[in-house]
């Protein structure tokens, strides 16, 4: 699980090697720490209206910003000489034709080569509609193009990541809406290290950001989430940062892997579930337990999947049908129950795991694609049922991740696919626990129906 | 009550009018039953070899402390034991609570009834909490043939102590001369009666002999006991009280595809020396040796509910009972023959009052035996003190999800595996009625001993 070669491109004598070579060096990323600052050197505000009228909507991120503690300049030439960028945010809210767009990512051009390590770009604009008028819609929609290809030429663990404005928030400035504010923060911070090349479409008004720097700290204080597929890689770093965050977590896998399990639950002072979530009443074991237990069940995390890869041609039951049937099948049937029972708690949240194969594809696994494609339906369609209750349901899509599974994948193999995306290696669970917590927590209550990719900007796919 | 002296005459025959005062007495109030846990039992020498006592019952603890979100917490006590143990494990169960994510300050402490360990803990703690000594603790035992001691022989041992006391180098030489080659030979642990010589497989062939139980019959209850055990597993009885360890999910003496006849192709290995009988006990009906632990964990009503902690059951009452094996004519099982009517009496229940049976199956035989014994007029009459045969246990009621023929017997941990199982089956009855559910747990020990005990749905 260890990317020996990210290790010797960046220290030593392999390190001036690899640079006299031109090898592809991948940065190592600022990850997060509690009480780390959250964005390290000065950040740099930019507007579309910069040169005219009206400035809202800049004014509005830049105070935000300060208001979070950050060194905010508003002028490129504003930066001492020998330092470097923490973070460039560009508001393109106020776009109205493709040529609005020049002023802002130009001046945003012109501070790329003096972005720190691990720096952050994050756009802010409005979504295209078909009722846009088509020059407006262009605009907006240029920002998407523009974004995913500069992320791909930042280096050094730079990341770059849009927030886009649905069209229900047509007539706010985004600000005050606590999703904008939430997926802001989230973007600067070290913990979106992997997230890269994304845009997210915050829908509504919904949700609530915490008051202060405690409350940021601790944003699932009183929350009780159920993670499945705990026991081990991903799904046990899930129970960690949502345990960190400060929720109670219900740590959920198959009877089989139950000492796994009971070792993380125990580290999360959380509790143990064993059970097969294709059992039939799987959702109401996991609601009786959560509420029982702990009175309470407000984050459902659909982690627990399996691969049994096959090319099509060579495929049969076996291989396609347990695959379909944990992966997608059995996630549908606890919505199904969680939603019938009426005892989730106010706003709930359902995070539920898609993956880039479902996404761009991959040979060898029609099945696993079919699931977790299928994981991307069922989000978009169970998100206009969760929002009655102010919930939500977004799915999020690993891309190479470091785990136990891709640790097996052949040498050669494994080396060529932790390099084929723009931050040049592969992720680490921990990367996509922190996407997960931020899209279960009370400040994310706006983005809704959403798929938010934790791949480095994989190389295929959108 | 004043202690009797157990004489040839009274042989294990403890009369029920000693022992009265049923259930709590003044001021005790309810233990109960939260749940348990436990790890996979495994057939001696296979997958826990090399573990020792302390890893298991730490791992089986840990798994109850992660069902039950128990991390941190400060228990009342802990109380468990193992029977093969090495002198090092002086204090086994404290440092097992020290490894755990106990909060390191609960108390703990050893003790040990053979294979009634498991049993006696629970009843330990069960007596606290009814007291008010503590809100909460767990009950539990652990055993490994795996990793037993092997002491060095009497001989040796002597001469090593000599050696250890002397303070010149001619009292050291002295003590080594002492040593005969005799001596060098390694004691390795022995489960066979101390007073008689004789295993444990050797007195119940007597008293299966005694009471003429046949093979068949034995066969027919050790295919029952695995597949009612494996049928549980199947439907996933089992999920909340088994945490698998070191890549065992199961017990891994299950057989769920053997059959009568596959039993009835084993040769007997007890009994086969006893004149004028046909030997019928075999490996097959007959339990293995055992590596495992399990643990309960019992509380206070007051306890759970702060917690929001399930309440399975109530542990009623509970007893004890010792026969003359040695010069008396009971058999070394039969115990709880004894035990099971002294304790219905005081509570007032009949057989046919209890939902489940929990008699553990250190052979088919025992349980056999133990049937036979209470149909029996004579028995029940010049033995128990009654007006005829005690009764007849339904045998749909017995050992329904198995017993120790299936899934093995670790002996400590075979009482904390019975405690837990019935908890949950007079919890799921109570559940599916309506109705209050009772389970009588019967456990036979070495040295004679027998403890039953009885768990209410709560």
């Amino acid at each position: 699980m260890t990317d020996t070669y990210l290790k010797l491109v960046n220290a030593g004598s392999t390190k001036t090697l690899a640079k006299k070579l031109g090898l592809p060096r991948p940065a190592v990323l600022r990850r997060f720490v509690p009480g780390q600052p959250l964005v390290v050197g000065p950040t740099l505000v930019l507007g579309s209206a910069d040169h005219g009228a009206p400035r809202d909507a800049t004014d509005a991120v830049a105070r935000l910003l300060v208001a979070w503690g950050l060194d905010v300049r508003r002028d490129p030439a504003q930066l001492e000489d020998g330092a470097r960028w923490g973070a460039v945010v560009v508001v393109l809210t106020e776009v109205e034709t493709p040529t609005d767009l020049s002023s802002a990512l130009l001046a945003l051009g012109s501070t790329l080569r003096t972005l720190a390590p691990s720096g952050r770009v994050v756009t802010l604009s409005r979504a295209a509609t078909e009722s846009d008028v088509p020059a407006v819609a262009a605009a907006r929609h240029g920002v998407d193009g523009a974004l995913r290809s500069l992320a791909k030429e930042l280096r050094g663990g730079a990341t770059g990541n849009g927030i886009v404005l649905g069209p229900d928030l047509a007539g706010t400035d985004g600000l005050g809406v606590p999703s904008v504010a939430a997926a802001l923060r989230f973007f600067l911070s070290a913990k979106s290290a992997f997230v890269d090349g994304q845009l997210v479409t915050v829908g509504s008004s919904a949700g609530t950001v915490p008051s202060d720097d405690a409350g940021w700290g601790a944003p699932l204080a009183g929350k009780v989430a159920v993670v499945t597929g705990a026991a081990r890689g991903i799904g046990a770093q899930i129970a960690r940062v949502l345990a960190r965050d400060g929720a109670t977590v219900v740590c959920v896998d198959v009877p089989p892997a139950g000492d796994a399990l009971a070792k993380v639950a125990n580290a999360v002072r959380g509790t143990a579930l064993q059970l097969d979530i294709t059992a039939d009443d799987a959702g109401t074991r996991i609601l009786d337990h959560a509420v029982g237990r702990h009175g309470r069940l407000d984050i459902v995390v659909h982690n627990a999947g399996i691969t049994r890869d096959k090319l099509l041609a060579n495929m049969t039951s076996d291989t396609w049908d347990p695959v379909l049937a944990v992966n997608i099948t059995a996630q549908l049937r606890m919505n199904e129950q969680l939603l019938a029972s009426g005892r989730l708690a106010d706003a709930p949240r359902i995070v539920s795991l898609a993956s880039t194969s479902g996404i761009a594809g991959n040979r060898g696994q029609t099945n696993y694609a079919a699931s977790k494609a299928g994981v991307i339906g069922m989000a978009r369609a169970t998100a206009p049922l969760m929002a009655p209750l102010g919930g939500t349901v977004n799915a999020v899509a690993p891309g190479f991740i470091e785990t136990e599974m891709t640790a097996k994948i052949p040498a050669v193999t494994r080396q060529v696919a932790r390099r084929l995306n723009a931050l040049q290696q592969g992720g680490l669970p921990v990367d996509v626990a922190e996407t997960i917590a931020f899209l279960a927590s009370p400040a994310a209550g706006g983005i809704n129906g959403e798929v938010v990719r934790v791949c480095g900007q994989n190389l295929v796919g959108r | 009550m004043t202690p009797r002296r157990t004489t040839r005459q009274d042989a294990g025959d403890n009369p029920p009018p000693d022992r009265s005062a049923p259930g709590p007495g003044p001021g005790a109030r309810d233990a109960v039953v939260v749940g348990g846990n436990r790890i996979p039992f495994a057939r001696a020498g296979g997958a826990y070899a090399g573990v020792s006592n302390q890893e298991m019952l730490t791992a089986a603890l840990d798994g109850l402390v992660a069902r039950f979100g128990l991390q941190g917490e400060v228990l009342g006590e802990v109380a468990a034991g193992a029977v093969m143990k090495h002198s090092k494990d002086f204090n086994l169960v404290r440092e097992s609570v020290l490894g755990s994510a106990l909060d390191p300050r609960t108390p703990a402490y050893d003790l040990q009834q053979a294979c009634a360990t498991g049993l006696e803990a629970t009843i330990a703690v069960a007596n606290k909490i009814r007291l008010g000594q503590v809100e909460s603790g767990v009950a539990g035992g652990v055993d490994t043939i795996s990793d037993a001691p092997i002491a060095v022989s009497p001989g040796l041992r002597r001469a090593l102590l000599a050696a250890g006391n002397a303070k010149t180098f001619q009292q050291r030489l002295k003590a080594f001369a002492s040593v005969r080659t005799s001596d060098l030979k390694p004691d390795a642990p022995r489960v066979d009666e101390p007073r008689t010589g004789l295993s444990m497989g050797e007195h119940q062939a007597v008293t299966t002999a005694r009471w003429g139980v046949t093979r068949e019959a034995q066969d027919e209850l050790a295919l029952a006991s695995h597949q009612h055990l494996a049928a549980a597993y199947e439907a996933g009885f089992f999920d909340d009280l088994v945490t698998p360890f070191r890549g065992l999910a199961r017990d891994n003496n299950l057989r769920s595809d053997t059959s009568l006849e596959k039993l009835a192709a084993l040769r007997p290995v007890y009994g086969k020396t006893l004149a004028g009988t046909t030997p019928s006990m075999t490996a097959g009906n007959s339990t293995p040796l055992t590596d495992g632990a399990s643990t309960v964990l019992l509380a206070s009503r007051e306890w759970a509910a702060e917690r929001s902690l399930p309440v399975l059951a109530k542990v009623v009452d509970a007893d004890t009972a010792a026969v003359d094996f040695v010069h008396g004519d009971e058999g070394l099982l039969m115990a709880p023959a004894y035990a099971v009517p002294r304790l219905l009496a005081r509570n007032g229940l009949t057989l046919d009052d209890i939902d489940f049976f929990e008699i553990h199956e250190a052979f088919a035989s025992t349980v056999l035996t133990t049937l036979a014994a209470w149909e029996d007029d004579t028995f029940g009459r010049e033995r128990l003190g009654l007006d005829g045969a005690f009764g007849t246990v339904d045998r749909a009621r017995l050992n329904v999800v198995g017993s120790s023929v299936a899934a093995g017997h670790p002996f400590a941990a075979t009482g904390g595996r019975i405690v837990a199982t019935a908890a949950k089956l007079v919890a799921q009855r109570a559940a599916e009625t309506g109705r209050p559910a009772r389970a009588l747990i019967s456990v036979c020990a070495a040295g004679g001993l027998g403890v039953a005990a009885i768990l209410e749905s709560a």
